[in-house]
């Protein structure tokens, strides 16, 4: 394919815009554009949506997306890979022909990645231990409701190798959703480890798309972003040696410079000597930038020792429910009446013997993120939260409830209120042993 | 007279399973070698102390003139199950600005 190849971020999670997508396919010049969708609850939350109906359970903008980009990638030969396939790759593989054709695209060929969800095989070993609470994980299997395996570039470069011209996963680890083009289209063994530390920092820095562009980073007066609302997507440039430059359409909203990938660097980093991915042990504490141009940055000084033995797989578990509710109070001593209203809802759930296994009251506009601190102004307004967690679902509905009631039963100026109840998807993660998951790879085409 | 994280750095944070991280990347090497001086994990520990249990690890990136703190901890049982808003500890680079420090001309 060459020795310099261009790879694009059509998304950053589930529910991202795609007009950056489309104008990456148009003007970024891309020999592939991948799409990351898939946050740690998403594949749980698809689970559920699967058992209602076995053809969903993939990323509910997966039509919306390929409608936009297909035709632009087609008539340029861009190949396009994402895991929007969630907790059903097959159906998002099916779904994805299906539109092809519509568009007119019939002959379009999609591989599906299969072997992610290891449900089945983690079933049988009650006795592997969670990693955040050391606990079994036998003490939630009754309550499972998903176990995924984070796969790794190998994966995708085997999708690629079918001559597909999509490639639709389930869980694949971020980075590697964009290292697996790489080895593809470079040439890259799968063991040159100074070329997967260079590949994996590229994955890294693009897997959260707008936010290496100038997203998740705007302080006006402070950090300025020009053209914010046409914020655009990122794109690796990557040599056969190794030379990674991100960049950006030009004309795009947005910035690319040294501080948006420093802050993109080391988001989500733990240990720098020690991020952990299906494919290496990267190590960025040697990791620096470079200017290259207008929004060009060249990224040096990455390294990778070899993989661990243990893919890590996300366990997703019913844990309860959460009952919300929300109301609002201003003007003179506004945040004694929010404060009078939220120990009225508290003793009202007690009085109707509502059981809550934690029980969050807090104000808005006052302490809800960051707790109370001394020699703070009084608030103009204060919005009131009630959050509890609950066993079942009426409980929960009881907490919305009982602030919605104080309108007419609570302190004096009580507006906008708002209520909700969500089943809570909670997650913990194991390690299994390599060769317990098996990936593999299924094409299918519009016939 | 105190110098505040921000008027230093700038910040962004990343959730790690029950924790969250905070990268603070200094603007210069000037801002960097302060920031080294006092923003400790101690300190770090007592600006975040009333919701997140920690520990704290401070781990110094020189090449980036940055640290990644690692708050352990702070979201209670993780991003699924966690009663706050802030579901994902998205707005705790903003706590970690508003920490205050020496000036630097008492430091010299």
């Amino acid at each position: 394919m060459g020795d310099r190849i261009r790879v694009g971020s059509g998304a950053g999670y589930a529910g991202d815009r795609w007009d950056p997508a489309v104008e990456l396919a148009e003007h970024g010049g891309l020999d592939f554009l991948a799409f990351e969708c898939l946050a740690e609850r998403t594949i749980a939350r698809e689970n559920l949506a699967r058992h209602h109906d076995p053809d969903k359970g993939y990323n509910p903008l997966l039509a919306e997306r390929m409608r936009a980009v297909l035709p632009a990638c087609a008539a340029r030969g861009i190949r396009v890979l994402s895991n929007m396939g969630a907790a059903n790759p097959e159906a998002a593989g099916r779904r994805i022909c299906e539109i092809a054709a519509e568009e007119g695209l019939a002959a379009l060929r999609t591989a599906v990645v299969l072997g992610d969800d290891v449900q089945a095989i983690v079933a049988g070993m009650p006795e592997l231990a969670l990693l955040e609470t050391g606990d079994p994980l036998e003490s939630i299997l009754p309550r499972m409701a998903s176990a995924n395996a984070y796969l790794g570039a190998d994966s995708i470069v085997a999708a690629l190798q079918t001559g597909a011209d999509v490639v639709v996963t389930g869980r694949v680890a971020d980075p590697s959703l964009f290292l697996g083009p790489l080895l593809y289209g470079l040439g890259w063994s799968y063991d040159d480890y100074p070329m997967l530390g260079q590949g994996t920092v590229a994955g890294h820095l693009l897997e959260c798309a707008g936010q290496v562009t100038g997203g998740y980073f705007a302080d006006p007066g402070k950090k300025d972003v020009a053209g914010l609302a046409r914020l655009g997507f990122p794109l690796a440039e990557v040599a056969v040696n190794g030379d990674v430059v991100i960049t950006k359409v030009a004309g795009s909203g947005g910035r690319v410079d040294t501080m948006t990938c420093t802050e993109q660097l080391l988001y989500e980093i733990g240990d720098p000597a020690q991020y952990i991915t299906p494919d290496c042990v990267l190590d960025i504490t040697e990791v620096h930038f470079a200017a290259d141009g207008p929004d060009r940055v060249r990224v040096l000084g990455a390294r990778a020792r070899p993989r661990t033995p243990t893919y890590k797989v996300s366990v997703g578990y019913f844990d309860g429910f959460i009952g919300e509710g929300q109301m609002s109070y201003g003007g003179i001593n506004a945040e004694a009446r929010a404060r009078l209203a939220g120990d009225v809802v508290r003793e009202r759930l007690a009085l109707r013997g509502i059981a809550t296994d934690d029980l969050r009251i807090e104000l808005i506009g006052v302490e809800s993120l960051h707790g109370t601190g001394a020699g703070r102004p009084e608030p103009y307004e204060a919005r009131l939260r009630v959050a509890g967690r609950t066993e079942d679902r009426t409980a929960a509905e009881a907490i919305g409830q009982e602030v919605e009631t104080l309108y007419t039963n609570g302190p004096a100026g009580g507006a906008g209120a708002f209520a909700s109840v969500r089943e809570v998807l909670a997650v913990q993660s194991v390690l299994l042993p390599r060769d317990l998951v098996t990936a593999s790879v299924r094409v299918v085409d519009g016939s | 007279m105190t110098v505040r994280v921000y008027d230093l750095a700038h910040a962004r944070t990343g959730d790690k399973g029950h924790g969250v991280n905070v990268a603070v990347i200094a603007y210069d090497q000037a801002g960097y070698a302060h920031l080294d001086r006092h923003l400790t994990a101690e300190k770090v520990m007592a600006a975040f102390a009333h919701f997140a249990a920690g520990p704290v690890h401070r781990y110094p990136l020189p090449r980036l003139r940055a640290f990644n703190f690692v708050v352990d901890h702070a979201l209670g049982g993780g991003v699924t199950a966690n009663l706050s808003q802030d579901l994902h500890g998205k707005s705790l680079s903003s706590l970690m600005l508003t920490i205050t420090l020496p000036d630097r001309d008492e430091t010299r």
